[in-house]
């Protein structure tokens, strides 16, 4: 298969940056994307060129790492699945593709396809963890969870953290991110007693590092590659509400 | 160099537990006093971060990723092993211990694998404790399933995304602490020495891989977990950036590397589809539960699969060699992984492999779904299903599986003792990195427990003791204005400098490609003596060829992936020619390390317990000097050493 690859160049975060078109030819339809992307990074280096910076590690859609926008779409055209997973028979032979990096205020780009995602740990950071010291901990089976329950906090907990919800979304929001974490955690036994903590500390981190408020538009729930869904966010709401009308009343919740 | 496993006195069952009572404290209020480095945030790295933060030792950490969560901790599929007995299957601390010594093919040490299998409960209970969703029962009990093979049911699981979720865990608990202030993480920064002052290790220089910028960190000790070697045959189910340049730089400064040969090769991958791929993807073990394994009977109709001329559906079971159910009738299609990985590849060696290059095998649930229902494996194994699909383009419900082995895991690793100190007094190394706990071949579920129990229950003991050892007076003490440090800074930025100004004609992925090519070939899955010869030479003219025909575009001072390759390759290289010396030194088989001089009149693997019962550990002496070899004998005291049999 042949393409047209016009690619988002930026030399630095300071630098400004513009799309640069490039040929490919021969391309198997077997091969991953990124494979595409090595594929022309070889060429150019062939050429004394020096090659787009993109970032990836799994190359099976778990690390999170890969972030490219896709023809506009994060992470592709397909439903669910995240850039290093894409084939190129999902492409037409003789296509034009144009590639760019997460575009999201909060997510600034540090050369060509690569931006910097920290704020998403920094809204980690603050609360999506639950405290237990090594050490500390009862055994397994001493909180029965059930299997809804369970299946319920894994279906949250498979947010590989990539961002595309946040280059998605036309606020920039990381909801669906910091949702995820919180409806994942407070929905288990050993999640509840920081619940309402975890909860005021996430949101107001996410605002503190510039992520926009959420106005239920949806594109984060169509981008995301793990199909995480939109009731995460339901959650997080009527938690963040209860924690807000406690620590009104207590300091510390 | 001098080796001493420090393996405590008494009986199995009370060395940890007695261990730990010698162990010197530090008292709490002085901990903050000491600097810790760990480099790593997988399991075993971020698991140690996190532990030793909580205890009250500053700690920074560094990883290659733009984030700690990414380790590639995060792409195990199938689960974690704990001898908890949930079951009722007979399970116990003594056999989980004594299936992972016979597993490893007896060439593990006792004492380091009994102390794992204690640990494997408290891991379970720490990372349900810390939101990990494992499955549960309808009756809310965690639920187990059997894996790779073993007997009882003690693998924990969390859909097929264990990795990540354990990984999230302690990824959790890193972020909490750093949150507190009490671990400084240092993303996109790669290690690139080890420094050591007075021979105890105190420091490391690390490149800012987004500013170029080289620097030096000190600290009271250093704790290596940066994973395993596997991408040292280029195509391997490892993520892009693993690597083993920090572990060899380390080995260079002096820390002894054991069992380098000891490679796992994991029998379901998907088949290679071209010279333009990147990675292995690994589909989980357990679809042996219900799949089987089979090339055409005949080399003339696994030709005609091949070209597409012949359905394999349409192949009735006489002109099928289901050959694992055939060669192992107890195990069948859950014999062990380097068993199964093996007699693939003599399928195919035979001309009955299938796949456009030959080089595939079928995994078929024609069968499976006739006695289930589709409905049923769809709900075991529906996600995998999807994934083939997604990366083939084939329907496995309807057209056989194809699979082949891939490098997976590395049993080798920086040699420790039972502290997980390493010959370098002061430098810890746990997880993958470190060659402790499977012997010759690692079980299924195995390493994210020993990543676990490295860094949550074994480091923060052991490393407080060398702290405690050291005194308070040494606490935080030697900085890096220490001369020793801009001595291996000027070594790292000089061998930065030389790659860039090779100005050659062949890429560092295109050199990386050759090395793969060759390791794969001679150092694979069947190993001789001539094609080990081979090989070394081959990899010195490779080595030469590099530092003079090598081409890395671009700069230092910015994000270069095209440097950081070349760094890692040049590493690759260099431990590829140990591996296969590693290899022709142990004249048997066992495990993962095959050597087709030494096998049964039926193929089986053949070890040599009288000659080689001992870990291999080999000391660098500079470069171009043969390196030494040093042997730490095992002694089997409670164990019977014996054949492995699957039949
Ligand atoms: C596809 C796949 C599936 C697997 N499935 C299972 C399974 O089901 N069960 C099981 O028990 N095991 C499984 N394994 C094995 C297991 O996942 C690994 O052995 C284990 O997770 C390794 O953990 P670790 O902490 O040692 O290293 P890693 O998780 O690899 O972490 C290494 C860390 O070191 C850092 N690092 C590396 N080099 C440098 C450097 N030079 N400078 C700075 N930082 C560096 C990295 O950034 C990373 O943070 C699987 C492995 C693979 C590849
Ligand atoms: S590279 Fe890991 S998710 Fe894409």
């Amino acid at each position: 298969m042949d393409f047209t690859l016009r690619i988002w160049r930026q030399k630095d975060s300071v630098s400004r940056g513009e799309l640069v078109e490039y040929k490919i030819h021969d391309v198997s339809e077997d091969s991953s994307f990124l494979e595409m992307l090595d594929i022309l990074s070889e060429n150019l280096v062939e050429d004394g060129k020096v090659p787009m910076a993109f970032d990836y590690d799994c190359r099976e859609g778990i690390c999170g790492m890969c972030s490219l926008t896709i023809n506009g779409i994060p992470h592709g055209p397909e439903n669910g699945t995240t850039a290093c997973q894409l084939h190129m028979r999902h492409f037409n032979d003789g296509q034009t593709i144009t590639i760019e990096p997460w575009r999201a205020k909060p997510f600034p780009v540090v050369k060509d396809l690569i931006v910097d995602r920290s704020p998403l740990d920094k809204i980690i950071q603050s609360g999506g963890f639950i405290t237990s010291r090594a050490g500390s901990a009862t055994d397994a089976n001493t909180h029965l969870i059930n299997k809804g329950t369970a299946d319920y906090a894994m279906d949250a907990a498979a947010c590989i953290g990539c961002g595309a919800c946040v280059a998605a979304c036309p606020n920039a929001s990381a909801m669906l991110f910091t949702s995820a974490k919180v409806a994942h955690m407070n929905s288990l036994p050993q999640g509840k007693p920081e619940k309402h903590r975890r909860a005021l500390a996430m949101v107001s981190t996410m605002d503190d590092e510039g992520f926009g408020g959420c106005t239920n538009i949806g594109e984060c729930e169509a981008a995301c590659p793990k199909n995480i869904s939109l009731d995460v966010i339901a959650h997080l709401n009527r938690d963040y509400s209860i924690a807000q009308v406690k620590s009104f009343f207590k300091p510390y919740v | 160099m001098k080796l001493n496993a420090k393996i405590p006195e008494g009986p199995l069952t009370q060395k940890w537990t007695s261990h730990k009572f010698n162990m010197k404290l530090v008292n709490p209020s002085n901990r903050r006093k000491y600097n810790v480095i760990v480099v790593g945030s997988g399991l075993a790295g971020g698991a140690a971060a996190a532990s030793l933060a909580e205890q009250g030792y500053n700690v920074s950490c560094f990883c290659y990723q733009d984030s700690p969560r990414r380790a590639h901790s995060i792409a195990a599929q199938g689960g974690i092993n704990a001898s908890k007995n949930y079951q009722n299957d007979g399970d116990s601390v003594y056999r989980l211990f004594y299936d992972t010594v016979k597993g490893g093919d007896y060439r593990a040490r006792e004492a380091n694998v009994y102390r794992l299998a204690e640990l494997s409960s408290d891991i379970i209970d720490q990372c349900v404790a810390n939101g990990v969703p494992f499955a549960r029962e309808y009756g809310g009990l965690l639920a187990n399933r059997s894996f790779g093979g073993a007997q009882v049911s003690r693998t924990f699981y969390a859909r097929g995304q264990t990795g990540q979720q354990l990984l999230l865990g302690t990824y959790s608990a890193l972020s909490r602490q750093i949150g507190l202030g009490k671990v400084t993480m240092y993303n996109r920064h790669e290690m690139l020495d080890l420094v050591k002052v007075d021979n105890h290790a105190k420091g490391i220089i690390v490149r800012n891989m987004v500013t170029g910028k080289v620097t030096s960190h000190a600290a009271d000790c250093v704790v290596i977990a940066t994973g395993g070697y596997g991408n040292v045959f280029f195509l391997s189910t490892n993520a892009q950036g693993c690597n083993v340049t920090a572990a060899f730089r380390a080995h260079k400064q002096g820390a002894g590397f054991a069992n380098p040969c000891y490679t796992q090769i994991h029998p379901t991958c998907i088949p290679v589809h071209g010279d333009k791929q990147s990675k292995l993807t690994l589909m989980s073990e357990s679809l042996r539960n219900d799949g089987r394994i089979w090339v055409p009977k005949f080399a003339e109709d696994a030709a005609k699969v091949r070209d597409g001329m012949l359905d394999p559906n349409a192949l009735s079971d006489d002109k099928r060699d289901y050959f694992l159910e055939r060669k192992y009738p107890s195990f069948g299609n859950l014999a062990p992984r380097d068993i199964s990985s093996r007699a693939a590849k003599e399928a195919c060696d035979e001309g009955r492999g299938v796949a456009s290059t030959g080089l595939g095998v079928f995994l078929d649930f024609r069968d499976a779904i006739q006695r289930d229902g589709k409905k049923a494996i769809e709900e075991r194994y529906g996600n995998l299903f999807d994934m083939y699909q997604c990366i083939t383009g084939d329907n496995p419900y309807v057209t056989p599986m194809m699979i082949f082995p891939a490098v997976h895991y590395t049993m080798g690793g920086l040699w420790v003792d039972y502290n997980l100190e390493s010959t370098i007094p002061g430098m810890f190394v746990g997880g993958e990195a470190n060659f402790s706990d499977h012997g010759a071949n690692r079980l299924g579920a195995s390493a994210l427990m020993q990543g676990l129990s490295d860094g949550y229950f074994i480091l923060p003991y052991t490393v407080g003791n060398y702290l405690g050892e050291q005194g308070v007076q040494a606490a935080g003490k030697i900085t890096n204005e220490h001369p020793a440090f801009a001595e291996a800074e000027n070594r790292v930025r000089a061998r930065i400098d030389k790659l860039l100004s090779i100005n050659g004609n062949e890429s560092p992925r295109s050199f990386h490609k050759r090395l793969g090519n060759i390791i794969w070939e001679y150092c694979g899955m069947a190993r001789s003596e001539e094609g080990l010869t081979t090989a070394i030479a081959k990899i010195k003219e490779l080595r030469k060829d590099f530092w003079s025909n090598l081409r890395v575009v671009g700069e230092s001072g910015n994000i270069n992936p095209e440097l950081e390759r070349a760094g890692r390759v040049a590493d690759f290289i260099e431990f590829g020619e140990l591996m296969c010396r590693d290899a022709l030194m142990r004249e048997e088989s066992c495990g993962g390390h095959f050597r087709i001089e030494h096998q049964t009149e039926e193929g089986e693997a053949l070890r040599d317990d009288e000659n080689f019962t001992f870990t291999g550990v080999w000391e660098h002496l500079g470069d171009n000097v043969e390196p030494r070899l040093h042997k730490e004998e095992l002694i089997y005291e409670n164990v019977k050493l014996a054949t492995r049999s699957y039949k």
